[in-house]
């Protein structure tokens, strides 16, 4: 193994600065945050940093030895690319630990104008191999990839053999539908795609309605689910709505479910990922107080001994009741096909 | 659940009240009890816009408008967005020992209307700072949400 860095560090969500103090004081060795704009992908209303909330968020934080990373995810468009520069120049100037950066236009203005700053791989960067993150790292120096929840744990370990490039891992949270940076289904439905607007299914966008057949999701007018008085809900986007195919209402795409990786924890270790990653910005600061507490322990427990870990039955209670569809997978880590 | 159940025989006679008053009490009591430590947040996206709560197990609905000077009763009907769930569950959001993803993952938490109002009230409130909030309180609301708090979480 190349790698010299700490292993699972543990990176959590946060939308708001309550949510920076929940992950802080509950055991987050990093937490990643947004501004207020769409330079980010969780561009929700109310949701996110100015800069008052933002000085503050970073000095709790690295008061108390945690780092913060701002995620700068997004792809610039040409009439608005200053927003995005004056970001990446706003970060610098605050000494954020890294921006999280998926543009290589943006990564170059970045490892040009400010060459101290650490710059990570975003997940929608969407960079599944050694050759692709090597590219990254020859020519704009990125110090971090963020893998999308396409491969397996096998193929990480590969691409981990064969890059001095850190790698993040997804652990917990929403799963999307696997082609991160890539995904236009929304913009099919809405006219906004995730990786210009900052947000797979845009507020504006989306109607829910009680009618007597059920509650009703609406993305731009279009039905994308209704569920039965007893059914568990899943977000308004349209990888997750039921459709009807060939004379069949399913899942047609993905099921409303959460990742959750927490029982290959000890394998995660001894591949050598650097960092784990906690989905759910847009989630409140008790979703952020529990998740991390949870994985702060898991965490701490298989680094004592790996080979005795054993997940605690009321970890899984506590992650299950916050998934989305309140059900969890492995996901792609866990798949003997490739 | 946590909290008493409501009797049946309340809920009933709740549900015939006029909801005029209910929302006229509810803005006041949130007037007196929270706006000083409320008023700082970006409230702007939100003048103008009414807002209704119903709360499911209690058949009460009240109406909501916030402006500078704080909140004041609004026509539940002309709610730009409403959102409905049982009386604890409105407490434990309301104290910050829920979350509103969770609520709604699990059918207990609608949002229907103006789905970008209601997340702009979602997140303000999720960006409050419970204890400088109740700092700002009259010590005997302080005192008794901090037990209804610590109540709820054990």
């Amino acid at each position: 193994m190349l790698d010299t860095h700490p292993l699972l560090e543990l990176i959590c969500p946060a939308g708001s600065l309550p949510a920076l103090k929940a992950a802080v004081d509950h055991g987050a060795d990093g937490v990643y945050l947004g501004l207020k704009d769409n330079t980010n992908a969780r561009n929700f209303a109310g949701l996110n940093f100015d800069d008052k909330s933002l000085a503050e968020g970073i000095r709790y934080a690295e008061e108390r030895g945690c780092r913060v990373l701002m995620a700068l995810n997004t792809y610039p468009q040409p009439d608005t690319l200053k927003r995005w520069h004056a970001a990446v120049d706003k970060a610098a100037e605050l000494g954020v630990y890294a921006i999280i950066l998926a543009d290589p236009g943006l990564m170059a203005y970045a490892c040009k104008t400010h060459p101290e700053l650490r710059l990570h791989l975003s997940v929608q960067g969407s960079a599944t191999s050694y050759e692709a993150i090597h590219f990254y790292r020859e020519r704009f120096g990125i110090q971090r990839a963020v893998l999308p929840r396409v491969l397996s744990l096998a193929q990480v370990e590969n691409v981990i053999r064969n890059s001095p490039v850190e790698i993040e891992l997804f652990g917990f949270g929403g799963l999307c539908v696997m082609v991160e940076g890539r995904c236009l289904l929304s913009s099919y439905a809405c006219g906004d795609s995730p990786n210009t607007f900052g947000a797979c299914s845009p507020g504006h966008a989306v109607r829910w309605q009680q009618t007597p057949q059920g509650m009703e999701t609406r993305l731009n007018g279009i039905l994308i689910d209704r569920y039965a008085d007893h059914e568990k809900a899943g977000y308004p986007t349209l990888c997750k709505g039921r459709f009807a195919v060939q004379g069949e209402t399913y899942y047609a795409l993905e099921e409303p479910t959460s990742l959750n990786s927490m029982e290959m924890l000890p394998e995660m270790l001894r591949i050598g990922i650097a960092a784990i990653k906690i989905e759910g910005r847009q989630r409140s600061p008790a979703y952020v107080a529990q998740v991390t507490q949870v994985w702060r322990a898991a965490i701490d427990a298989v680094k004592r001994n790996p080979d005795a870990f054993h997940i605690q039955p009321d970890w899984t209670t506590q992650l299950t009741k916050v998934s989305e569809g309140s059900m969890h997978t492995l996901g792609a880590y866990n798949r003997p096909w490739k | 659940m946590l909290l008493p159940a409501v009797p049946t025989y309340l809920s009933r006679f709740i549900a015939h009240l006029p909801m005029a008053p209910v929302s006229y009490a509810l803005s006041l009591g949130l007037n007196r009890i929270a706006w000083r430590g409320l008023q700082e947040l970006d409230w702007t996206p939100m003048y103008g816009r009414s807002f209704a709560i119903r709360i499911l197990d209690l058949g009460v609905s009240a109406g909501f408008r916030v402006g500078p000077s704080g909140f004041a009763a609004a026509k539940v009907t002309e709610a730009a967005v409403t959102f409905s769930a049982s009386a604890e569950d409105f407490v434990r959001l309301a104290l910050q020992l829920e979350d509103p993803d969770t609520l709604f993952f699990n059918r207990r938490l609608r949002i229907e209307g103006d789905t970008d109002l209601g997340l702009t009230a979602k997140n303000l409130l999720d960006g409050v700072d419970f204890e400088a909030l109740t700092a700002q309180m009259p010590a005997p609301v302080r005192m008794v949400l901090n037990q209804l708090r610590q109540r709820l979480v054990a």
